[in-house]
């Protein structure tokens, strides 16, 4: 019997088709997704049946660390500027151009103000694990927090959200603090930032 | 793997040296390579999803004028102390301050508080879950329904629930008492702080409510 001979196949796979779909998955996920900003602290949202999304744009976020922490962020650069002037302003402190720039592209913040300065002049690494010892100061005696949250209400105008994302395990006695203060504002609606709660699950703590 | 250079005869017109005409074919595994890295990397150091919120009015710390202030009737009133470690005490009606171990203490579980709450919500739990049937029917469109279903959690007779925390308790127990407030289609309720009476009547059911001192 003759062998059968099997010709050759090249064994070359052309990977155009599928480079092109890389490419459209890649261009779909960098358009559609935003990063997650890097906290100060790591908090751990208590899990809520609410289905309500938060709003894009024009966000006041308040974040609440477990030891009660306070740290701010708002999302426009320009208004972060604008905003950390007329705190400045208020606690009369003069700032370089350095530091609001330096502030501007920062992502959370929260030092007494006070000590602005002496924060910003950390080397920019450092500061991101450094800013986990501070937080801005909510006692009733130096109120910086409503300092904050009137300015950034000036700035950003009736339409800002303000948020606040607190760790499950954040005392309530901290929480209180923060919502006085926005009462004593008259900032009566928030959003309350929770994750989707699993199925009835009993959660030990 | 390697580029592929294939040798092929152009035919024709040759040039004196031995110039090659080389393959236009480009292997494009180490680009696919690095595509699918630059994909892993944006599929998880982003967010896909928002984060869930939940929506909260809080009264105004302003004076309310006595004869605007709207009384909730006995029958409907529900307060609920959360205390620590996820304990939840409650009574309903008028506090009788003077009574010994007044509170009755319950949980976040479902057979604690949220049978409570269903049982004294039960007419606007029926009917809310009447509506939701009708919109998986497809029988009410969103905006109706959302209609319907804020006037059904308004209306009179549905119970009013007062929410204080305790300073011992945690932001987790504030969200489970509002998130029970949801799952039982409770309308009315709101987060105050404790006044003179609320300690008078935790002191005498021995529930303590002040943070406890660190070691």
């Amino acid at each position: 019997m003759p062998k059968i001979k099997l010709p050759r196949k090249d064994t070359w796979i052309d990977m155009t088709p599928m480079s092109d779909v890389m490419i459209l998955l890649l261009t779909f996920f960098m358009l559609t997704s935003t990063f997650l900003k890097p906290e100060p602290v790591k908090v751990n949202t208590p899990g809520s049946v609410s289905e309500i999304k938060i709003p894009e744009k024009n966000i006041f976020s308040v974040l609440i660390s477990p030891d009660g922490k306070v740290f701010l962020d708002v999302d426009n650069p320009d208004d972060r500027i604008a905003i950390l002037e007329r705190v400045a302003a208020e606690y009369q402190i003069n700032l370089t151009e350095k530091e609001k720039k330096d502030f501007s592209i920062a992502t959370s913040f929260g030092t007494p103000i006070q000590q602005f300065k002496e924060f910003m002049a950390i080397p920019g690494e450092k500061q991101k694990v450094e800013l986990a010892n501070y937080g801005v100061p909510t006692d009733s005696t130096d109120n910086q927090f409503q300092a904050w949250v009137k300015a950034a209400r000036e700035v950003k105008g009736k339409d800002m959200v303000i948020a606040i994302k607190a760790d499950q395990g954040t005392p309530y006695k901290k929480i209180k603090a923060v919502m006085g203060s926005l009462q004593d504002l008259r900032e009566n609606r928030y959003n309350l930032i929770t994750s989707l709660r699993e199925v009835s699950a009993p959660k030990p703590d | 793997m390697s580029a592929e250079i294939q040798q092929k005869d152009s035919g024709g017109k040759k040039k004196a040296g031995h110039m090659k005409k080389l393959s236009t074919r480009i292997d494009f595994t180490p680009m696919v390579d690095m595509i699918m890295l630059l994909l892993t990397f944006f599929m998880l150091a982003t967010s896909m999803s928002k984060p869930q919120t939940m929506e909260i009015g809080m009264p105004t710390k302003d004076k309310v004028e006595d004869k605007d202030k709207n009384e909730a009737k006995a029958s409907e009133a529900v307060t609920i102390y959360l205390s620590k470690d996820h304990k939840v005490y409650y009574f309903m009606g008028i506090p009788e301050l003077d009574k010994p171990d007044f509170l009755k203490q319950t949980d976040f579980s479902p057979e604690g508080l949220r049978k409570i709450l269903i049982q004294k919500n039960a007419a606007i739990v029926a009917k809310v879950n009447e509506l939701k049937d009708k919109k998986l029917k497809l029988q009410v469109t969103q905006a109706d329904y959302e209609k319907q279903l804020s006037t059904l959690k308004s209306s009179p007779g549905t119970p009013v629930v007062v929410i204080k925390p305790l300073d011992n308790s945690t932001y987790n127990d504030m969200i489970s008492a509002l998130d029970e407030m949801l799952i039982c289609n409770v309308g009315k309720y709101a987060i105050t702080e404790l006044d003179a009476n609320d300690k008078t009547l935790l002191k005498n059911s021995k529930v303590q409510y002040e943070e406890a001192p660190k070691n």
